[in-house]
């Protein structure tokens, strides 16, 4: 084995005199308490490694010893549910062996080798079988069937196949005679956490990741297989809205990647989750997430390579037909930890103190997104959603620059609403999404035939707001005429009325397809109403006054997924409320008439 | 890990730069490890090693450089990081920056030596803080819970009366429906003025708090490097206190703004290429490996919640210092020079705070049911209040509608009734009470983030009390 001699340390980053072959990118083991490092740059005389553990009390002289292989995530049955720290050691088993704080020199295994799964092979020996092709599976959750892959590039013939039984991950369960030889398959596998999974061939996005929030699902969808940043600064709600997509949404496997933030945030989705049912399947929603927590106080090596054995985990469930969401929040300290390597390399800055290469990493890692057809011939998806935190709340700086560039949906998270309590403090205007066109066609049939043409409307509606408060701020509201006051007044009840969700309400956290459809044209009939009372005199700042408007404004926390029925009565007390006014209407419409002539 | 010998050199050193040491010719030395500098005249100064090539080691020296010469500075490396005896008894104490007691009394008998720095908790170790703790502030009671384990900030500006508020919560403070168990407090004084230091400690000694206090105190006049290690060395004795001796430890770290300027100085003399303001780019990492501290271990009885607190430059939130400590504690408190300037104490600006674990501690069971609903319908009401406020600034009062004008009263109200309340403490009842009566002066159709029975319950039943 390669060996090196350290010479240079500097906080997290050593350079060592090689003694034999290093590659790029290769696993390390550094002193004699073989702490985990990579090699990040090759030099005829030396090699520069990234330690990913604390490197108090290293000297030069110790040394360095390579393993031949690049960096990877060991993959197999035993993730979900668990929760590893950035380069994948299972924080469970490390606090069983090493108690409470996390000290150096932990050595324990990704994944248990003891357990025993249950196994089923669905190949029989002699058969023809191609690269990532199952061999057999194992019913890992309830809902979850973790399929066995043959690698990739070891397409051949089935020699040998272990029968049906309980297996530890690490037996072989198959033989492959292939092209390279002869191949050992067996539940654990590894792969290189740079390198993306191959897939058979990308897919056109087509499907909605249905979230259940409404500004999302009905304004500025996700599609499944897309790609998603919500910048936004300190407290306007980027990890709850993470946490809640992540809670909620339709995907089949959760990968969430707390990247450089706190401590009790994690221990939060570890509390949580295990107690809350997915609204589809009832099952447990820990039983489809995979934790990784490589918090702030944690080894920065670790928090860069944090995101990367994320999306290799989401990857392999990918490939097993899954649609899989990634959530990594944040990507910002991700760029954070790029950049303290990178200054410690004394490499030349480009802005901000960033490494240059920054945005081809971003899109290197937004481009692991995608729909696909797997190897397997399996379509499935692979959803990555990134919060950024930009310094000061400023859109402008490279990390969110850079990140607009390679997603298409983009969730701005604004401060005013935030500190005005007003959750998801989304931007509607900020926002955008350019997977809209994508979903429409699924709404079309989720929610109606003029799905479209509401949110379009809504989308005006709330345009024309955001023109008409400029000029409040010059003449006063009092000054507007009628049609104009009413557009306010709208407005401001379909903000309240629908874009409102507290993720901490237990009716509306979650809001079905149905409910959010009912909802939308709910809002779109009052607004059609209030439009004609408006035009026939009533003075539209009195329908603020209505105690049914106030109860438009709350339906989302009063009316809960099952049941729906109850817009209904809402709706015939919004009549009653309205047709109320008519007479008004006519009064005041009489009164106008004498005031313009 | 560092071979145990000890490494004396008399000539080594080749360089001396800021609060930097070069040395030569050193072999065995441990990255972090601690090195001990004797000047000529005497004097021992503390350091640590930081960077190791083979022909230099680079030591920063945390009590200052001056008058050290390259030919007679000694340089001892002692084989281990920086340690801290913890033991019985730390409290009632005052030590200086680095952990040594400088109150005539004994040292501290060492039952442990724990590394300052500390180790990052496993977080599926962690419990997730949800007690409540009453600090008898109305503003943070009822709209920005403060629970066991938290760690929650004061950003503030010069002259706002951040100390005053803080150790008014270290006085109040304490749990609901149980006994009242106070808190153990540990003072972290980094950089500020004896004064500053002094008036805290009078404070607590007037109410008879001194003994369940630990101080520890790098002034403005002490080196700016040893202020890297205030906080470290703090969170350390608050640790022990938490973890081993099962105490519940407020922690005042004052004022980080010296912290963080220490931060940049250090990073500026290694040559590091800056981040904004030329704060190095590590700083969130490195205020995080502090703030990180705080919070409840599952099986131990102690926990640590932080209160530290920080001077916004030129008020500016978004000046580095106050952002990059936003996103990473659990919340703020931010103090506002206008309501200062209006007499109000505390001068709590509402609307830019947050305490991000409320809900965990709030609600059925905690305080009220109806908590969640009432602190957000005051947030709702206040931010309409505060939108209009600026509004009628430009366009006059009489530009507005007379529902609109109810609001604005509100707001004022809210300032003058709510937030202010000197330095008398409120009992959460009273605060309830105080909150519900400004809301039953809301029109019901403004009031949306209540249910009906919500109304029916405390806004009817004010309005008839009046
Ligand atoms: N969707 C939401 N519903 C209710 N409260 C929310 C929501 N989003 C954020 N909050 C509140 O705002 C606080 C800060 O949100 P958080 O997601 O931690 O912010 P960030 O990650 O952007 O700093 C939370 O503690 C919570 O009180
Ligand atoms: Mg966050």
């Amino acid at each position: 084995m390669s060996r090196a001699e350290i010479f240079w340390i500097n906080g997290p980053v050593l350079k060592a005199h090689p003694e034999g072959n290093f590659q790029m990118k290769e696993a390390v083991f550094v002193g004699d308490d073989r702490l985990v490092a990579e090699v990040i740059r090759l030099d005829v005389d030396a090699i520069t490694v990234q330690v990913f553990e604390d490197t108090t009390g290293l000297t030069p002289g110790m040394v360095i010893e390579g393993s031949g292989l690049p960096l990877a995530a060991e993959l197999g049955p035993g993730m979900l549910g668990a929760m590893f720290d950035g380069i994948q050691r299972p924080l469970r088993a490390v606090a069983s062996t090493y108690g409470d704080f996390i000290g150096t020199a932990v050595v324990v295994p990704s994944l248990d080798r003891q357990r025993q799964w249950r196994y089923q092979p669905v190949v029989a020996a002699g058969a023809e079988i191609s690269g990532g092709c199952c061999i057999g599976e194992i019913q890992e959750t309830a809902d979850l069937m973790h399929r066995v892959l043959v690698p990739p590039d070891a397409a051949g013939t089935v020699e040998w196949r272990a029968p049906e039984g309980s297996y530890c991950i690490d037996k072989p369960l198959a033989r492959i005679r292939s092209p390279r030889g002869l191949v050992e398959v067996s539940m654990l596998s590894r792969w290189p956490i740079r390198v993306p999974r191959p897939f058979r061939q990308r897919l056109a996005l087509e499907r909605p990741l249905l979230t259940g929030q409404r500004v999302i699902d009905t304004w500025y969808p996700i599609a499944k297989g897309g790609a998603s940043a919500m910048p936004g600064g300190f407290g306007t709600g980027k990890t709850v809205l993470q946490q809640t997509l992540a809670k909620w949404c339709d995907a089949d496997v959760i990968i969430y990647i707390g990247c450089g933030e706190r401590g009790n945030e994690m221990a939060s989705v570890l509390e949580e989750f295990p107690a809350l049912e997915d609204p589809r399947t009832g099952r447990m929603l820990m039983e489809r997430t995979v934790l990784i927590a490589n918090t702030s106080n944690m080894p920065v090596a670790a928090r860069e390579a944090s995101i990367y054995t994320g999306i290799t985990i989401g990857e392999y469930f990918r490939d097993q037909g899954y649609n899989v969401a990634l959530f990594a929040d944040s990507i910002s300290r991700w760029a954070e930890a790029l950049r303290e390597i990178s200054g410690r390399l004394e490499e030349l800055p480009a802005e901000e103190g960033y490494p240059a290469y920054l945005p081809s990493r971003l899109a290197e890692f937004f481009e692991r997104a995608g729909r696909t057809k797997t190897l397997a011939g399996q379509e499935s998806s692979l959803t990555v959603v990134g919060t950024v935190s930009p310094p000061g709340g400023d859109f402008s700086e490279p990390v969110t620059a850079h990140s607009r560039r390679y997603v298409k949906s983009f969730l701005a998270l604004d401060r005013d609403r935030a500190q005005a309590r007003f959750y998801p403090a989304i931007h509607p205007l900020q926002s955008y999404s350019e997977y809209v066109s994508c979903t429409a066609q699924w709404w079309q049939h989720h929610g109606g035939v003029r799905w479209a043409e509401r949110r379009d409307r809504m989308l005006t509606l709330l345009q024309e707001q955001a023109r008409l408060e400029k000029m409040v701020k010059i003449v006063g509201r009092d000054a507007l005429p009628p049609s104009q006051r009413l557009v306010l007044v709208c407005a401001e009840v379909m903000v309240e009325g629908l874009l409102r969700q507290s993720a901490f309400s237990e009716t509306d956290r979650y809001c079905s397809p149905e409910k959010q459809a009912a909802m939308l044209e709910l809002i779109d009939y009052f607004i059609q109403r209030a439009q004609a009372l408006v035009e026939g005199g009533v003075d539209p700042d009195t329908l603020l006054t209505l105690p049914v408007v106030r109860r438009l404004q709350r339906m989302g926390e009063d009316i809960s997924n099952d049941s729906l029925g109850d817009f209904a009565g809402l709706t015939r007390a919004l009549n009653d409320a309205l047709d109320a006014q008519v007479p008004n209407m006519q009064d005041e419409s009489g009164e106008q008439k004498v005031v313009g002539e | 890990m560092i071979a145990p010998q000890h490494y004396l050199f008399h000539t080594g050193l080749t360089s001396i730069q800021g609060p930097l040491i070069f040395v030569r010719n050193t072999q065995g030395v441990g990255l972090y490890e601690r090195v001990e500098v004797l000047a000529a005249q005497g004097g021992v100064r503390l350091g640590r090693v930081v960077f190791i090539a083979d022909d230099k080691v680079i030591v920063e020296v945390f009590q200052g450089t001056e008058g050290l010469s390259l030919g007679e500075a000694r340089v001892k490396f002692l084989s281990e990081p920086i340690l801290l005896n913890v033991g019985p008894s730390m409290l009632g104490r005052v030590y200086n920056g680095v952990g040594v007691p400088i109150d005539g009394g004994p040292g501290i008998v060492a039952k442990q030596r724990p590394h300052i720095d500390g180790n990052a908790i496993n977080p599926v170790r962690r419990d997730v803080p949800r007690e409540f703790i009453e600090t008898g502030v109305s503003a943070i009671d009822a709209m920005n819970s403060l629970v066991r384990g938290q760690k929650l900030p004061i950003f503030s500006g010069s002259g706002l009366g951040h100390e005053r508020l803080a150790s008014n919560i270290a006085r109040f403070a304490r749990l609901r429906g149980k006994h009242a168990e106070e808190f153990a407090v540990v003072f972290a004084a980094i950089g500020v003025t004896f004064d500053t230091a002094e008036h805290f400690r009078r404070e607590m000694d007037e109410y008879g708090a001194m003994q369940r206090i630990a101080l520890f105190l790098n002034l403005a006049s002490d080196p700016s490097a040893e202020r890297l290690l205030t906080p470290r060395v703090a969170l350390t004795a608050a640790e022990y206190l938490a973890y081993e001796e099962g105490r519940h430890v407020l922690v005042i770290l004052t004022d980080m703004t010296n912290y963080c300027e220490a931060l940049r100085e250090v990073s500026s003399s290694h040559g590091e290429v800056p981040s904004r303001k030329g704060y190095p780019g590590y700083m969130y990492s490195d205020l995080a490996s502090i703030y990180e501290r705080a919070g409840r271990i599952s099986g131990r009885p102690g926990s640590i919640t932080q209160m530290p607190i920080l001077t916004m430059p030129n008020d500016d939130i978004t000046h580095p210092i106050p952002d990059l400590s936003g996103y990473i504690t659990e919340g703020q408190i931010v103090l506002d020079r206008d309501l200062a300037r209006r007499g109000v104490f505390p001068p709590i600006k509402l609307l830019p705070c947050l305490s991000r674990l409320m809900n965990h501690g709030i609600g059925k069971n905690m305080t009220d049911v109806d908590h969640p609903a009432f602190a957000q319908q005051l947030y709702s009401s206040y931010a309409q209040a505060h939108r209009l406020r600026l509004l009628s600034s430009v366009v006059g009062e009489e530009g507005l509608s007379a529902a609109d004008r109810q609001l604005l009263r509100f707001g004022e109200r809210m300032d003058d009734v709510f937030i202010r309340q000197d330095d008398r403490r409120r009992t959460l009842e009273e605060t309830f009470d105080l909150g519900w009566m400004l809301l039953a002066e809301l029109p019901d159709e403004t009031l949306v983030r209540l249910s009906d029975t919500q109304i029916d319950d405390h806004i009817k039943l004010h309005r008839h009390g009046r």
